[in-house]
């Protein structure tokens, strides 16, 4: 699925009245699956919609993505393999990826 | 992200205009830029650079760390002439993201049942490409062999800022192609856009494997600088 989608599928859910929250490649190392700008949408039940890894990170990610909506507060995330936890989420292709989470807001 | 922009964002997708959206990673503080009306700040000046190479990434100024967000356009691709390759093509090329339009006056070859999830004209190239006309995210190829249908889609392209040209025919048929061109009034350099023998050289037989060696030569026009170009030997499909 490509961006224009996952952006898609975010205007959707927020007009169903559901709680919204994006998280975004800012920043990859070595090789990473998805470049920087891919973007993956989460949904206050944790449904989701396009990715940000080859499926390594996303449970991470998502889980971070559901606190922003409580909280209201944007998130950087960090993952490689040289970080203990991020080892435990699963990068296994050797690379480092930064991610963005925020919240979808109506100010 | 503000609801608004979100909106804004997928709203510029529908209309075909370039956005790039600036947030400031430590407060998600955001910033909408539209390309074609961007300013002289540096912060707009990066994001025009980020569009016109179609590259999100960051962009540090004033001691604030941005990340710019590129909303491109559909990528467009029109096929002249609604060949068996076309087929293979179009669905191939739907996959890669591209938005993909047939033309062909032959109303027999150009059916629905053919084509799923292509936009089909009838009318003349010419005609076709004046109503909906390319631009820098587009890509034609001119599958018919017919002069009379592949020359006014090659002599439009070239007028335009697309990407990339291709035109089936062997050595021989190009070099009668390139020699109408001429007289006219296309000068060599303008002629050196068009990739005829069409596709890159990978021993493609079957329409399926023409198809895929034209994706990837249009492909390398698209994401590289041509870096690729003095190694792809042409096919002679």
């Amino acid at each position: 699925m490509d961006t224009d989608d996952v952006l898609d599928t975010a205007q959707q859910w927020l007009a169903s009245g559901r709680k919204v929250a994006l998280g975004t490649v800012v920043k990859t190392w070595g090789s990473a699956p998805r470049q920087a700008g891919s973007q993956i949408a989460v949904r206050d039940d944790g449904a989701f919609a396009g990715s940000v890894s080859g499926g390594c990170i996303e449970g991470a990610v998502i889980e971070s993505a559901q606190e922003s909506m409580r909280d209201g507060m944007v998130r950087n995330l960090e993952f490689g393999v040289s970080d203990e936890t991020a080892w435990s989420v699963g990068l296994a292709c050797g690379g480092h990826i930064e991610i963005f989470v925020e919240p979808l807001i109506d100010a | 992200m503000k609801r608004a922009t979100l909106y804004a964002i997928n709203e510029a997708r529908r209309d075909k205009r370039a956005v790039v959206r600036a947030v400031d990673l430590a407060s998600g503080e955001e910033r909408l830029i539209d390309i074609a009306s961007a300013g002289a700040s540096p912060l707009e000046r990066a994001a025009i650079n980020a569009a016109r190479t179609d590259k999100s990434g960051s962009f540090e100024d004033d001691g604030r760390n941005w990340f710019l967000a590129v909303y491109s356009p559909p990528l467009d691709l029109a096929i002249v002439g609604a060949a068996h390759i076309a087929q293979v093509l179009s669905q191939t090329a739907w996959l890669a993201g591209y938005g993909v339009r047939i033309i062909d006056p032959r109303t027999a070859f150009a059916t629905a049942e053919r084509f799923p999830n292509v936009a089909i004209s009838h009318d003349w190239p010419d005609e076709a490409l004046a109503k909906a006309p390319l631009g820098m995210r587009s890509a034609l190829v001119a599958l018919t062999h017919d002069p009379k249908i592949d020359d006014p889609a090659l002599q439009t392209a070239l007028r335009s800022s697309c990407f990339y040209i291709g035109a089936l025919g062997s050595k021989k048929t190009h070099a009668g192609r390139l020699a109408r061109l001429k007289a006219a009034g296309f000068s060599d350099s303008e002629l050196a856009r068009i990739h005829g023998p069409i596709g890159l050289n990978i021993g493609a037989r079957s329409p399926a494997e023409i198809a895929i060696s034209i994706l990837a030569e249009m492909t390398i026009r698209l994401r590289t600088d041509g870096e690729w170009e003095h190694r792809a030997a042409r096919t002679t499909a």
